[in-house]
């Protein structure tokens, strides 16, 4: 071990990870803040789920995670799933099937050894889940499924809340649904979400950053909430326009692909006042 | 008649709970191993499936005799041979019915698949506290096959348990070997009696296995 200090700054999620897993290879490196959320996006088979994995430590690729300043992976050191503060939503619900819904919700906050700042009957109000409480997981509807998952990966006291595609597996309605709640989730508690998507829409919706996957790589952390004068993408969008910023991204070390995806998050989530003709 | 077949349900039941704790490791060992070579072990663990029950009465005679070497340890504790006991018995139905025991705890356990682990892993629950707390619960149809098959085979069992055995009234004397010394001795009336005992026994067997069967296909999601 060196003798160098803890570099990391508290307050950020620091990540970076190279490698393949069977047909995935990851080239992923990003620092984003530990608040609010930052959506990952790209095409499907991109590697955005191998990516949240190995941040949530169900994979183990060769690479390094700080979280708030504290080492979750390096090259000496990999901290197991289940010694992570984190909530992770899978794709499915993937409830566990002989547990009640309030067993399954108090699954994880029966474990935590974390100071309990979520309770039952927040996540229960929160989520709209009173009614559901006494009933098997069996007898439940899709959006009522993911709704519970939601609330039992809450109820394990995260400190980092991983979701995976947590609207891809429901129909239209069942999104309506959901979607408030989630957006509740941001607002309500002080939690911050990586979250994974392939919809454009969805990622400009909930995210306060997005940052584009393609092939396993990432692009640039885009908020395009900057103002002028920040270092940041949607600034120097407002300054030079969307060609001008395609080639510097490109000469950044960007493929074309993925500078075309980071340009597309940055546009979508752009306030429309914003963006009058840029979206040509 | 009521000591044999007390004898005999000591046997299945005795025999049961040992073979459902040795077992459980094993059917978790084969399900979740990626070991090339465990199902070498399979393959041992599902041989008394096809061999004759007096092959393996005859070697099981031979390892518990009191001139087998794997008696040494024992004899010197004072036990000469296993040979013709309760408690040779008992080893030879363990072995006899393991396939039983350790196919349907195997599947259940395989048919968990991967998510549920990870869902408690993400959930703060160690390895094996996700053993118990996930694991156990999500397999116990298949627990409750194994324990039925194992009991309900163990009843029938014949060739080892004459090999092993010996018949001997009140120590390893159980109903089938009872009824085919009562047809021997032409006593058909008891023999029937018996005999009649076990078919119904066995329909119930079936007929209960049938119906955990139709339950747990309606219960998985």
């Amino acid at each position: 071990m060196s003798a160098a200090p803890e570099t990391s700054a508290t307050g950020l999620i620091e990540a970076s990870f190279r490698g393949r897993l069977g047909p995935f290879a990851l080239n992923a490196d990003f620092i984003t803040p530990a608040a609010g959320v930052t959506v990952l996006f790209g095409p499907s088979g991109c590697g955005k789920t191998t990516l949240l994995r190995c941040i949530a430590g169900l994979e183990r690729l060769p690479g390094r995670l700080v979280v708030e300043g504290e080492v979750w992976q390096d090259e000496a050191r990999f901290l197991p799933a289940h010694q992570r503060p984190v909530g992770y939503v899978f794709q499915e619900a993937s409830l566990l099937a002989h547990l009640s819904v309030r067993r399954n919700l108090l699954f994880g906050f029966r474990r935590t050894k974390d100071e309990q700042r979520i309770d039952l009957d927040q996540v229960v109000g929160l989520l709209g889940l009173e009614p559901l409480l006494e009933r098997g997981v069996a007898r439940l509807s899709g959006g009522e499924r993911q709704r519970v998952a939601i609330g039992r990966a809450l109820l394990s006291q995260p400190r980092l809340l991983l979701m995976d595609e947590p609207l891809a597996s429901l129909d239209r309605a069942r999104k309506a649904e959901v979607l408030p709640y989630l957006e509740r989730l941001n607002s309500d508690l002080a939690i911050p979400i990586l979250y994974v998507t392939h919809d454009l829409a969805e990622a400009a919706r909930l995210g306060d950053r997005q940052i584009a996957l393609n092939e396993g790589q990432t692009g640039p952390v885009i908020d395009s909430r900057d103002g002028a004068g920040d270092a940041g993408l949607g600034a120097r969008l407002a300054e030079v326009g969307p060609d001008r910023l395609f080639e510097d991204l490109c000469a950044g070390g960007a493929p074309p692909e993925l500078a075309q995806l980071t340009l597309a998050a940055l546009l979508a989530g752009l306030p429309p006042w914003r963006a009058p003709d840029q979206r040509a | 008649m009521g000591e044999v077949i007390w004898l005999t349900v000591k046997l299945a039941g005795v025999t049961t709970i040992l073979l459902l704790i040795l077992a459980t490791p094993l059917a978790w060992w084969l399900a979740r191993s990626q070991a090339w070579w465990k199902e070498i072990i399979g393959a041992v663990v599902a041989l008394p499936i096809v061999l004759p029950p007096t092959v393996l009465g005859f070697y099981l005679l031979l390892a518990l005799g009191p001139d087998s070497p794997l008696m040494a340890p024992f004899q010197a504790i004072g036990i000469r041979t296993l040979a013709f006991t309760f408690e040779g018995l008992v080893i030879g139905s363990i072995i006899y019915s393991l396939p039983f025991a350790v196919q349907p705890i195997r599947n259940a356990f395989q048919a968990i698949g991967e998510r549920p682990f990870e869902v408690a892993a993400t959930l703060r629950a160690s390895p094996m506290d996700a053993f118990f707390s996930v694991a156990l619960p999500l397999a116990r149809p298949g627990f409750l096959v194994a324990a039925i098959l194992t009991f309900a085979h163990t009843i029938g069992e014949f060739g080892v348990v004459l090999m092993i055995g010996g018949g001997i009234p009140g120590e390893t004397e159980v109903l089938s070997i009872e009824i085919y010394q009562l047809v021997e001795a032409l006593e058909w009336n008891k023999a029937h009696q018996l005999a009649a005992l076990l078919l119904v026994f066995a329909f119930a067997v079936m007929l209960s296995l049938l119906l955990i069967e139709r339950r747990t296909g309606r219960l998985r999601p």
